[in-house]
């Protein structure tokens, strides 16, 4: 029910409350945001990898109803559709390679635990120490975000606030915007996919398989022998040419 | 409402607001909860009169009207069951992921024009995302049965649902192209007026692709002819083989209400929302948006129009159960990816290309002229679930 208000940019348009007042907007804030990193957490201790893939469906549709609650709707939506629905081929995938016993537990050894914890208390220090060096928010004038969007939070994250058209005073070293912890955490991002992609990369066949069985056969000198090449293939019943034809 | 509990009642803010929450959620509960009791009762008497047999006759009475309340009685007294080799959790908690998905697609599904959850300017985006999440209880209760049946019920059901959500998007999309708004209360205004101006009837294309829509919305729900997940000739029961009791009961609720809102999203979108074929009241001269009783019992009328078009799209859902065999998941997959999204793709360019070049339609003079299309809410206290005024209950973190 509340709407028109930008939570990131932590506006009141609102006369001063009574003290008696419960302030629902972060009483809803605390519960999402708890809910979506006790539930991060719960993906990094689980160790089946469907119950984790749950837990991310969880965490991530805590924070599409923190959006919600930004008033940016879209976003908010769109979180819904694209990570919580691409977590749904995740469980899939999950669900397809856990139906075999050895892989139905994922747990890695003390000192896997160890030095991963070093390095996420880390990460989060680095993390938590650039979010706070922002500078803080202000009541913007009034008509400032009477459109509630997604464009505010997208502004801040590169550093023009709703709050401050002008652009960062230099008074202060504090930051404008949310660049610096948004950065950390893509390089995080991309480090985590190098990681993925070094685990999961082809171990080294004893067998060619049939593809490389036909890259080193003679590349052909144009498209319409190529094609030749296939329509011969498919008449001798290769493995290439596949097996409906 | 919320106003009227601090004003008038009395009540304090918090208290006032947390009682207009829950009011709202009761309702949305009570209309998919006595939806299904209807309807499961409608299912058994359809199927009997379409097998040539009476289907429930003696309990409670005349038409075995009481017959879903026995069957639900008979639920709870059922024991809950689960396989040893389960995973305990997730077994526990998939048909509540099922119902939760299904009941908070309804959040922002309009009834009337001001009877609506919480109004949002994506509601089309947010009930088709929201939707789309329903599957999620399905995988959880194949994966957590450890049951082959089960698994497989419910890795069909990711395959259907994932492949089905793009020519539904496409088909959503029409509507929203000639509204201009992802608004569903928007999109059902511009449609006031008489039966023409649905947009059903807006172009050709926009007649093919309702049925496109339909196709979709039958399959995305899980409902025959594409009830592959629990095909009970081949999988037993699919991913519900091994619930029982009240658990199986979630699991049906959440499939009804989907149907519901499936057919809603139908009427709001195509069959003119909670505008009747003919505008009874704007010829009385009411009009819904005035907020005294006479809007109020304009917008009642408008709720139970839309309603009753829901309803038909799920008895007729019902009917297409009951008489087509079911599909083989390669031709539930060629129905998606040969036919049905190169359709709505088609339909698409058509409702576009039509939309440019015959703006006002075939006979301009059948048109609502866009200056009388009313948008927004009502300022003031008229509506039940008007949205707070700037002051009320409305705070924010603030940091000085």
């Amino acid at each position: 029910m509340i709407s028109a208000l930008s939570m990131i940019a932590g506006i009141s348009t609102a006369a001063p409350l009574p003290v008696a007042a419960i302030n629902w907007h972060s009483v809803f804030f605390l519960l999402f945001a708890a809910i979506a990193c006790g539930f991060a957490v719960a993906v990094v201790a689980a160790e089946n990898v469907v119950r984790m893939a749950f837990y991310l469906v969880l965490s991530l549709g805590a924070t599409a109803g923190l959006f919600f609650l930004a008033g940016a709707e879209f976003v908010g939506a769109m979180q819904l559709m694209i990570y919580v629905g691409g977590t749904l081929v995740l469980l899939v995938f999950g669900v397809m390679l856990t139906a075999q016993a050895p892989l139905v537990a994922i747990k890695g050894s003390g000192r896997d635990r160890v030095l991963a914890g070093f390095v996420g208390v880390a990460l989060l220090a680095v993390l938590l120490q650039s979010a706070f060096s922002v500078k803080p928010w202000r009541a913007a004038a009034a008509g400032m975000v009477a459109e509630p969007a997604a464009t505010p939070i997208g502004m801040s994250l590169v550093g023009v606030r709703v709050d401050d058209p002008a652009g960062g005073a230099p008074a202060t070293n504090k930051r404008p915007g949310y660049m610096l912890p948004f950065e950390i955490v893509s390089i995080h991002l991309l480090v985590v996919l190098v990681g993925a992609a070094y685990l999961a990369r082809a171990k080294r066949r004893k067998t060619p398989r049939a593809i490389e069985v036909a890259a080193s056969v003679e590349p052909p000198a144009s498209v319409a022998e190529h094609a030749s090449i296939g329509r011969e293939r498919q008449r001798s019943g290769s493995v290439l040419a596949g097996g409906r034809s | 409402m919320a106003e009227f509990l601090i004003n008038t009642v009395g009540l304090p803010d918090w208290l006032a607001w947390t009682v207009t929450a829950m009011v709202a959620a009761a309702l949305i509960l009570n209309v998919i909860a006595g939806g299904a009791l209807v309807f499961i009762w409608a299912e058994r008497k359809i199927a009997g009169r379409i097998q040539d047999r009476l289907g429930p006759t003696r309990t409670g009475g005349k038409f075995g009207w009481l017959q879903s309340l026995a069957d639900g009685i008979k639920l709870l007294a059922k024991e809950d069951l689960m396989p040893d080799g389960a995973d305990g959790m997730l077994f526990r908690l998939a048909p509540y992921v099922s119902f939760c998905a299904s009941f908070c697609a309804f959040i922002a599904l309009p009834f009337a024009f001001d009877f609506v959850g919480q109004r949002m300017n994506v509601g089309v985006f947010f009930v088709i995302a929201v939707l789309g999440l329903e599957v999620f209880g399905v995988i959880l209760a194949g994966y957590a049965s450890a049951s082959k049946w089960s698994l497989f019920g419910a890795m069909r059901e990711a395959a259907q649902v994932v492949s089905y959500e793009v020519p539904l998007g496409m088909c959503v999309v029409v509507p929203v192209m000639l509204a201009g708004s992802m608004d569903l209360v928007t999109i059902a205004e511009k449609q006031a007026g008489w039966l023409t101006n649905w947009y059903l009837f807006h172009d050709p294309f926009t007649f093919v692709i309702f049925w496109v829509y339909v196709t979709c919305a039958v399959a995305s729900v899980n409902r025959a002819p594409f009830d592959l997940a629990e095909a009970e000739s081949e999988l037993v029961a699919g991913f519900h083989t091994e619930y029982s009791g009240l658990r199986w009961s979630y699991f049906f609720m959440a499939e009804y209400g989907s149907m519901f809102l499936v057919s809603a999203l139908a009427a709001l979108l195509f069959l003119g929302g909670w505008n009747g074929p003919v505008p009874v009241a704007s010829l009385l001269g009411l009009s819904e948006g005035t907020g005294d009783t006479a809007g109020y019992f304009v917008r009642l009328l408008g709720m139970a129009n839309l309603l009753g078009k829901a309803t038909l799209g799920v008895l007729i859902m019902m009917w297409i159960r009951w008489t087509l065999p079911r599909l083989r998941i390669d031709q539930v997959m060629m129905t998606c990816l040969k036919y049905c999204t190169p359709i709505a793709a088609a339909m698409f360019l058509g409702a576009m290309l039509w939309q440019v070049a015959l703006p006002g339609g075939l006979v301009p003079a059948l048109r609502r002229p866009a200056g009388e299309i009313r948008e927004g809410w009502l300022p003031g206290p008229g509506g039940a679930f008007a949205l707070p005024s700037a002051d009320a209950g409305k705070v924010a973190k603030v940091n000085p």
